[in-house]
């Protein structure tokens, strides 16, 4: 039978707390509650892996090249405002 | 990679090279993060040329108390934001749960297995491929999302600077990272069934 403490938190929970856990932000009873279910809960586990693999590929989106006409356009206003 | 403080002071002194280096760097950047605060390309582009004007003619001064980078984009959000209609107040559809409820049982369990994505081959988590997507997430992502979305994850920012540049609470940036970061999730989930 499910013996649910008081201090446990339940994966609904557990999913709003995972950016103030990367972020150092959570207390540190809280911090304890959401690692302990982590340890019971191969789910939230993988869930907190998404996360990261998320962060990680969000930081791999680069940018388009500048293009040589728009770079030429910024070459040209800076001529401007170094003479005006 | 010459540090942007001399590449600053150089283009100060008419150094068109020196320009040229600052605007390859961070003209695209500066666009993109323009664009969360104007309803059009055009303005964001004036927002941008903007900031380098104040940034060349030394109308802005540059005094070190925070990275370059930091500095360059609070300058441009200053700029953008009066450019900018009128913000809006936070938008009601902007989505309240990190995963849809659905997802869980009554007891708040999860209803079915959450799926590893590190066991998948190499190539389906090759970032250049999921690149195209995130990008079309992000520009799908609110406004006040997508700004701390970019400056924390995209440009590598930390909370202080990105709090520094958008002038918000601390607090506030992990509410809109945390709905960002869920929402982005939720797109490659969805993609990554059917990679």
């Amino acid at each position: 039978m499910l013996s649910l403490r008081r201090n446990d938190i339940v994966c609904q929970q557990a999913v709003e707390l995972v950016t103030d856990y990367l972020e150092g932000a959570l207390s540190r009873r809280d911090r304890r509650r959401f690692e302990a279910h982590l340890r019971a809960c191969p789910n939230c586990t993988a869930y907190l892996e998404q996360i990261r693999i998320t962060i990680a590929l969000t930081g791999a989106v680069g940018t388009d090249e500048l293009s040589p006409e728009a770079r030429r356009d910024l070459s040209e206003l800076y001529r401007k405002w170094r003479s005006g | 990679m010459e540090p942007d403080v001399e590449m600053l002071a150089r283009l100060r002194d008419g150094d068109e090279g020196a320009f040229v280096t600052m605007v390859e760097r961070y003209q695209q950047p500066m666009l993109r993060l323009a664009r969360c605060f104007v309803p059009s390309q055009a303005v964001a582009e004036e927002a941008v040329q903007d900031t380098w004007l104040g940034v060349v003619r030394g109308i802005e001064r540059f005094e070190g108390r925070s990275s370059f980078k930091t500095w360059l984009f609070r300058i441009l959000v200053n700029r953008a934001r009066s450019a900018g209609s009128r913000e809006h107040p936070a938008a009601p559809t902007e989505a309240l749960h990190a995963v849809d409820p659905a997802r869980f049982t009554a007891e708040g369990q999860w209803a079915d297995p959450v799926e590893r994505w590190v066991e998948e081959s190499e190539e389906r988590l090759d970032a250049a491929a999921w690149s195209p997507i995130l990008k079309s997430a992000l520009d799908d992502l609110p406004p006040r999302q997508r700004r701390v979305v970019l400056l924390r994850d995209v440009e590598g920012l930390s909370h202080d600077e990105a709090c520094a540049v958008l002038d918000i609470s601390v607090g506030n940036q992990r509410v809109l990272l945390h709905r960002g970061r869920s929402q982005l999730r939720e797109i490659l989930e969805a993609k990554m069934g059917k990679g």
